[in-house]
């Protein structure tokens, strides 16, 4: 029997029942699936009846630790450990890419995955061509991927980031190349079970790409996109349009989504405090990070929501959301578009921490100095005023902690503002001037003339 | 009594005056600034008329207290002196020094070798021999790398409990020779005080010797009864500075520190610290000298001491080892050290000349810089006297570090705003080093971070608006703090930097 049947007649989870259909469970604890009041829940997939885990598992942000020459490597004891619970507690879509983590992260979601049953879990991978859009180089790193990851299909696969230089990008590197005709053959093929992309970018890029889908050049399976309560509305200037906008026009044409951001890269997780009181207030034990998740997933076009859980901590949390999924109702909406408007009034960096940007050629540790300067926002460890009670406490706090985040060398005030980091940042943050204007900041606290 | 006092105040001085060269959290100089600047050598250099007035009157009147008060460098010695006493009476030895006659050839000598080094100039010199600087530097490169250590401990375990209390101090050899004659000076004056208690401060120390020729004469000193005496020769053996010779019943007053050791250590208080010049007897006694000639020991180890501090001096300076980064970012490679035709000295300096004429190389500035940017000299004609550089860091805006803690009047006290009025160096630009020429991208940091607004990006091609900006330097605004050849891109060597001025209060109309 057919492992996509089986589920559809059975409509068991979807993991012990590929598991059973397989023959062979992975191991793992039984209890602790099935052992909440709903379970993990599923959302299935129209253009095929693939019922995927809500919770989608993102490896951009797997732990990384020093090797013995000093190089970064991903730690795979905890990936694996990783993996395990979550699969154990029906995570079932894990998606990576050829780019993340210096090009380590498909080997290592490939290495916890092959422990189990192939037909228990979905595969989602993208064709990252940012560097080099040669059609040589783009075949290698499509081919790659399947050797990266140990399999001979792909259940999800998706042009990485397009919308960023608009139609001319696109078409520089996936048309003119011939990759959207390769990658519709290796669909037919059964090589890609399901074909999308993941968009960044403004809302004629997004028009053009459906565009393309209503005049049925090609078929988008499904779309990936940056989804929250922030971004729902208040996509930051012109050149992010808001999630609403793609919701809805993906709706119309009743694609599924899959949603990376959830949390804006942990921002969504850690608020400044007067926000943070008032999800408490409503739900004292639950995470400040539940409501995002719960906002997201209260839409029912979308299809998993990808969360990059670097440790375990995120993860359970993150289980104890799903394993009893409540969705928002009106005015819980209604609150949390309250919420994002509240936490549009903090100057933070719109910076998801995704290192697109790094390295820098010029050695400026981009994402660092925005996390803290975030961080410092969010932690109210923030001196706005000389005035203020305790500036002198919170001067000193910002300043030895940049120290200790940022060596000096790679400080904002090294940033010469050549601007090559732009074109890779997804959010279109000016970075360069983003940059200065901390570093403008770090002056006012270091001369005392805030 | 006496002597207890003189513990008492000299601990407080020896305390503070380290505190000065190891403190960390900038305060220090608040309270006990004024113990550096009241020093003999530094007051004369900085013509701080009331404090050198004031030492000459102290020592007339009393006797050289200063030697054994306020002298960190004389505190150290009794120190020493005193765990090697510590150590004899263990062993029921009580011999712990034996009178030892004057040695005026090497004393006087030194000292006017010492004025001619000042007359000529040779800095390098002067600077070996001033004791309170001679003390900073072993404060500032044997002592202070302790206490950042220390410190940094601190700061990883602060971190974790996510404290501001301690941060990270970078310990790095500020420069090698200077660390080498510290370390050996040392260890020489260790060896000496071990030996001899006061060997050093009654043979060397160029500020003993004057402040000696003041002792002679002074109103206050100890002075033995004859009648008293017994011959016992505690005092004698237990004087440091191996001045009590009782076979004479003699105190030489040049060589004595007025430590009142004698005074308590006495049985039968035949010693009594007293004016000199009320008894006859006991005044031509107390005057008496007995000269000796000999004491070949301390003179060979001074002239060790000397030819080894030179042989040094000439010694390559070890360049700044690279450090090696993460894979995860692009390596940035350490600055080098550019040339530099003149020197540049710090903000509140009058001239280069001036500065250096003045400066004894105490280290304090270099102590205190919090910008890692004042470090000795290598240069053998300003030998361990500071210059700026701006590898690690520039001269802040806001800082007037320096120029608060000099106590010898070569960095004048300034205020931030003053500071711009100051011009130290004058920054040039390297056309085939700036990254706009190497690397065909758009720059000018130098420009941004300047805070005097000093550096104007011009067009690389006057001809075509749309081609790259150079930066160019407005002379008349560049006041030298380095901001950008600390911040410009291009390593190891900057496409912008520094170069002294020789003056730097200067009317420009």
């Amino acid at each position: 029997m057919d492992r996509r049947q089986f589920i559809k007649t059975t409509g068991a989870g979807a993991l012990t029942a590929a598991a059973v259909a397989a023959g062979c469970a992975p191991r793992r604890d039984d209890n602790k699936s099935g052992n909440t009041p709903s379970g993990m829940p599923y959302r299935v997939n129209p253009n095929n009846g693939d019922r995927v885990s809500l919770l989608g598992y993102g490896c951009m942000r797997w732990p990384m630790i020093k090797d013995a020459s000093g190089a970064d490597i991903i730690d795979q004891n905890v990936v694996d450990e990783l993996v395990e619970h979550a699969m154990a507690n029906g995570v079932n879509y894990y998606d990576t890419s050829p780019a993340y983590l210096q090009g380590q992260s498909e080997r290592a979601a490939g290495l916890a995955l092959k422990r189990y049953p192939r037909d228990s879990y979905y595969i989602a991978t993208k064709l990252s061509n940012f560097g080099n859009f040669s059609p040589e180089a783009s075949l290698r790193m499509y081919r790659d991927s399947f050797e990266q990851m140990y399999t001979d299909y792909f259940d999800y696969y998706l042009l990485h980031s397009i919308g960023g230089g608009g139609w001319e990008q696109f078409k520089r590197r996936y048309l003119d190349n011939g990759m959207v005709d390769f990658l519709k053959k290796e669909k037919e093929a059964g090589r890609i079970r399901q074909l999308g992309f993941s968009f960044h970018g403004n809302q004629q890029a997004f028009d053009d790409f459906i565009a393309m889908h209503d005049r049925g050049e090609i078929h988008w399976d499904f779309v990936q996109i940056q989804m929250n309560y922030i971004d729902w509305t208040h996509a930051d200037g012109v050149r992010n349009v808001n999630a609403e906008y793609l919701y809805k026009q993906l709706d119309d044409r009743e694609i599924p989504i899959t949603i990376m951001e959830p949390l804006q890269g942990g921002r969504l997780a850690n608020v400044p405090a007067n926000v943070a009181t008032r999800f408490k207030e409503r739900e004292p034990d639950k995470s400040i990070a539940s409501w995002a998740f719960r906002f997201v997933g209260t839409y029912p076009r979308v299809l998993t929501i990808l969360s990059g859980m670097t440790d375990m901590a995120p993860l359970k949390d993150n289980l104890d959301t799903f394993l009893d999924f409540k969705p928002l109702n009106e005015e819980e909406l209604e609150f949390m578009e309250e919420m994002a408007v509240m936490m549009k009034e903090y100057p933070m960096v719109n910076c998801n921490d995704c290192n697109y940007c790094m390295p820098c050629p010029w050695g400026i540790d981009i994402p660092g100095i925005f996390r803290h300067y975030n961080k410092m926002i969010t932690d109210g460890t923030f001196a706005q005023s000389s005035e203020q009670k305790e500036y002198a406490r919170l001067r000193r706090a910002y300043l030895v902690s940049y120290d200790r985040a940022i060596p000096t060398v790679r400080q904002a005030a090294h940033c010469i503002s050549c601007g090559e980091c732009l074109s890779h940042c997804p959010q279109s943050i000016a970075i360069p001037k983003e940059l200065n204007r901390i570093n403008r900041y770090v002056e006012k606290l270091k001369r005392d003339t805030l | 009594m006496l002597r207890h006092i003189r513990i008492v105040l000299a601990s407080i001085f020896f305390i503070a005056i380290t505190l000065l060269f190891l403190d960390l959290t900038g305060v220090m100089h608040l309270w006990f600034g004024w113990m550096a600047k009241v020093q003999f050598l530094p007051a004369v250099f900085a013509a701080n008329f009331a404090v050198v007035a004031g030492l000459v009157l102290l020592t007339l009147i009393f006797g050289r207290v200063y030697c054994s008060v306020i002298c960190p460098m004389g505190v150290f010695q009794d120190i020493v002196s005193r765990l090697r006493v510590t150590r004899d009476r263990r062993r029921k030895n009580h011999k712990h020094f034996a009178f030892s006659g004057e040695k005026r050839i090497v004393r006087y000598g030194v000292l006017i070798l010492f004025i001619s080094a000042l007359l000529i100039g040779f800095h390098a010199f002067v600077a070996i021999l001033a004791p309170y600087s001679s003390y900073g530097r072993i404060a500032q490169n044997l002592f202070a790398p302790i206490v950042q250590g220390i410190n940094n401990l601190f700061a990883i375990i602060a971190e974790r409990a996510g404290s501001y209390a301690f941060y990270t101090r970078d310990v790095w050899i500020h420069s090698l020779p200077t660390l080498i004659i510290a370390a050996i000076t040392f260890v020489v004056v260790v060896i000496l005080a071990w030996k001899g208690g006061r060997t050093y401060c009654n043979t060397i120390c160029p500020v003993g010797t004057v402040l000696g020729l003041l002792s002679r004469f002074s109103l206050f000193r100890p002075v033995i009864d004859r009648e008293a005496c017994k011959n016992c020769r505690v005092c004698e053996h237990n004087c440091k500075a191996s001045c009590i010779d009782i076979s004479t019943h003699s105190i030489d007053a040049s060589r004595c520190v007025s430590c009142f050791d004698c005074i308590d250590n006495c049985k039968f208080s035949a010693l009594k610290y007293r004016f000199a010049y009320g008894r006859k007897d006991a005044a031509s006694e107390a005057l008496g000298q007995s000269p000796g000639m000999t004491g070949e020991s301390s003179d060979t180890s001074r002239r060790a001491f000397l030819i080894g501090a030179a042989a040094l001096a000439t010694t390559a300076v070890a360049k700044a080892q690279q450090k090696k980064v993460d894979g995860g970012y692009a390596a940035v490679m350490d600055k080098k050290v550019p040339h530099r035709d003149i020197p540049v000295t710090p903000f509140g300096s009058r001239s280069v000349k001036d500065f250096y004429n003045r400066c004894t190389a105490c280290q304090l500035c270099v102590a205190t810089c919090p910008n890692g940017v004042l470090r000795p000299s290598t240069d053998f004609d300003r030998l361990m006297q500071p210059e700026m550089s701006y590898e690690r860091g520039y001269c802040r805006p806001e800082c007037t570090k320096c120029s608060e803690v000099c106590p010898a009047g070569a960095i004048l006290p300034i205020t931030p705003e003053e500071k711009t009025s100051y011009k130290v160096g004058l920054a040039r630009v390297d056309r085939d080093l700036c990254v706009v020429e190497t690397k065909g991208v758009s720059c000018g940091n130098c420009a941004r971070r300047c805070p005097v607004g000093a550096i104007r990006m011009v067009l690389k091609d006057p001809s075509d608006p749309k081609s790259l900006r150079i930066p160019t330097v407005i002379e008349t605004r560049c006041i030298g703090c380095g901001a950008c050849e600390n911040l410009c891109p291009s390593r190891p060597i900057s496409a912008i930097t520094v170069n002294g001025r020789e003056n730097h209060i200067e009317k420009l109309f």
